[in-house]
């Protein structure tokens, strides 16, 4: 195994020890949000997107638009991970006075780049922002997070057909598809299949991974848009609450907070993958 | 008032390429020259008003001022949590551009009845609400905006005041005296907003006959308030009125209200002139609805009468 993937899959196993850290400390909710989608997130944040970490405003960088804003613990432990602020800010999440609010917040958070926590706004904002870009002549990609639940939202489909209708095919949709949402399995919920034609059948460029392989992530998220003008929707098959045993899979994860021998027992599975991987 | 706010954007888009203009499919005869002139500035993005608010948010993150056209309530109700998440929290440069204020478009419906738009849109933080009441001031107070920038909410009425005594000065944030120099004491002073403000200058001239000094105030800019100018006018007056072709909640009628109880410049008497808290039953052109309401000339005397103060 190449030290690089390592140390990206390391970088996943440090920002799901801060998540846990993050939500227990603060008491907060969707812990299994973060961990399903904290691969993903490692992925963009280590050699797909271009960004500068001395600069957040660097206009040439690629923008992250996190849609699925209640991860947002996820969010600022990347972040955090990545170099915009010390780590030891995230100890504020959730807390009296602090900026870390449980959803995604841009206001005195450096790296945020929009502010979500109500499901369906990120899609429509990325379509913006790319649409500005490439009528600015920008060689700037714009990548969006979205649950698979939150695609019960009508907004997210407006934006994909303006983003089809547009061409911008400087904008990558990619959904961390746990297939579970808050009450129950997506399916039961209100029923997203058949996804990927959907996908197609809105215009665009449709790929399928594992969403918790970084290599696989990495290799579709880096091919570079392709001159059909047709945008890109990753399909990214994950694992609700992945990296702890018991909290996989479960929409009892979805809201719960771990209690202390919860915690305990979840932690010591996160340091045992920390160690692993620094072994290798 | 519509065609001066939409050419006046027409010829500043053509000085500076980052006035982008978003309609949600509306504008038809109006916004053609700006379609076809200044393509990389114009985006029709369907009728999707959640979507172009967001467009607009992301556009205007990427340093982009924004304009969003379409008939009230459409972009402003239909994605109002898409104007105070994505455009207000951030305080991005979008101005909502939305014609058909008040019963503008009084025949087509209640759909159609811009009639909380005020009280709705000037209760998110960062959003600017501005009202102009006739042409000029329509142009000249969205070449103001374009100059500040948003969050903003402009709203723009069918009907348009079309006497004035003399040019006023028409400030972005200030109030104008559109009748009644500001030195002069009043009987009555008139505050409003928008074309209804018409409705004012007819029934200033029917009061003057029976001898009563009258000034008209145009409230064009509601959110931010200008609160010391009002109380300036309201000091030299002895009745305070009120009038919009809006909701009475969260209206103009609320605020100088509020503004008379905080600064204790209490007139001797305070009378509203707004739309009950209930739909309309009925349809009509708007200057039939205004008086169906009690909100037309005629009614403003006859209530002022009845009440003993005019």
């Amino acid at each position: 195994m190449s030290s690089g993937l390592v140390n990206r899959q390391l970088f996943a196993a440090q920002v799901r020890k801060s998540c846990l850290e993050m939500t227990s400390r603060g008491k907060s909710s969707h812990i299994g949000s973060c961990l399903s989608c904290v691969d993903i997130l490692a992925s963009l944040y280590n050699c797909v997107m271009n960004f500068n970490c001395a600069r957040p405003e660097w206009s040439e960088r690629d923008r992250f638009i996190m849609s699925k804003g209640h991860a947002g613990a996820a969010v600022y432990a990347t972040l955090a991970e990545a170099g915009f602020f010390d780590k030891s800010i995230l100890q504020g999440h959730y807390i009296n006075g602090s900026n870390l609010s449980g959803h995604v917040s841009h206001l005195g958070v450096p790296g945020v780049e929009f502010s979500t926590g109500s499901l369906g706004h990120g899609l429509g904002v990325a379509c913006g922002i790319s649409l500005a870009m490439k009528l600015d002549k920008k060689n700037v990609r714009t990548f969006c997070l979205l649950s698979d639940g939150e695609l019960d939202e009508g907004s997210n489909w407006e934006a994909m057909m303006f983003a089809s209708h547009y061409k911008l095919s400087n904008l990558c949709v990619i959904i961390d598809y746990n297939k579970l949402q808050s009450l129950d399995s997506t399916q039961n919920t209100m029923g997203l299949e058949p996804l990927e034609d959907k996908a197609r059948a809105f215009g665009f460029n449709v790929s399928r991974v594992d969403g918790h392989n970084i290599e696989e992530i990495q290799a579709t998220m880096a091919i570079q848009p392709d001159d059909t003008g047709k945008p890109c929707f990753v399909i990214c098959d994950t694992t609700k609450g992945k990296g702890v045993s018991f909290m996989e899979n479960s929409v009892l994860w979805h809201y719960r907070t771990a209690q202390e021998n919860e915690y305990e027992s979840a932690m010591s599975e996160l340091v045992v993958e920390l160690e692993r991987l620094g072994r290798l | 008032m519509r065609d001066i706010v939409v050419q006046n954007l027409y010829i500043a888009a053509k000085k500076d390429r980052n006035i982008v203009f978003l309609t949600g499919d509306l504008g038809f005869g109006v916004i053609d020259d700006f379609a076809r002139d200044l393509p990389d500035q114009f985006v029709n993005v369907g009728v999707a008003e959640q979507n172009m608010a967001m467009v607009a948010a992301g556009l205007a993150l990427s340093g982009k001022k924004v304009f969003t056209y379409s008939i009230a309530n459409f972009n402003t109700l239909r994605c109002l949590e898409q104007l105070r998440n994505d455009v207000c929290y951030h305080e991005l440069d979008v101005t909502t551009i939305s014609v058909g204020g008040g019963f503008s478009y009084g025949q087509l419906g209640a759909s159609h009845f811009a009639t909380e738009d005020v009280a709705v849109m000037r209760a998110m933080p960062n959003m600017r609400v501005v009202a102009p009441s006739s042409k000029a001031d329509a142009g000249s107070l969205i070449n103001q905006i374009i100059e500040t920038g948003g969050p903003c909410y402009l709203r723009i009425d069918k009907s348009s005041v079309t006497e004035i005594e003399y040019q006023k000065e028409c400030k972005l944030g200030k109030v104008s005296i559109i009748a009644n120099g500001p030195d002069s004491l009043s009987d009555i002073t008139i505050f409003g907003y928008g074309g209804i403000l018409q409705q004012a200058v007819e029934a200033r001239a029917e009061l003057m006959k029976r001898g009563l000094k009258v000034t008209i105030v145009d409230v064009h800019t509601i959110k931010p308030l200008d609160e010391d100018g009002i109380v300036e006018i309201i000091e030299k007056t002895k009745v305070v009125v009120t009038i919009e072709e809006h909701n009475k909640s969260g209206g103009l009628n609320e605020l100088i209200a509020q503004v008379v109880c905080a600064k204790g410049c209490v007139p001797s008497a305070y009378v509203s002139f707004c739309l009950p808290d209930v739909f309309s039953k009925v349809v009509g052109e708007q200057a039939y609805l205004l008086k169906h309401f009690g909100l037309d000339a005629a009614s403003i005397v006859n209530s002022l009468t009845e009440k003993g103060l005019a």
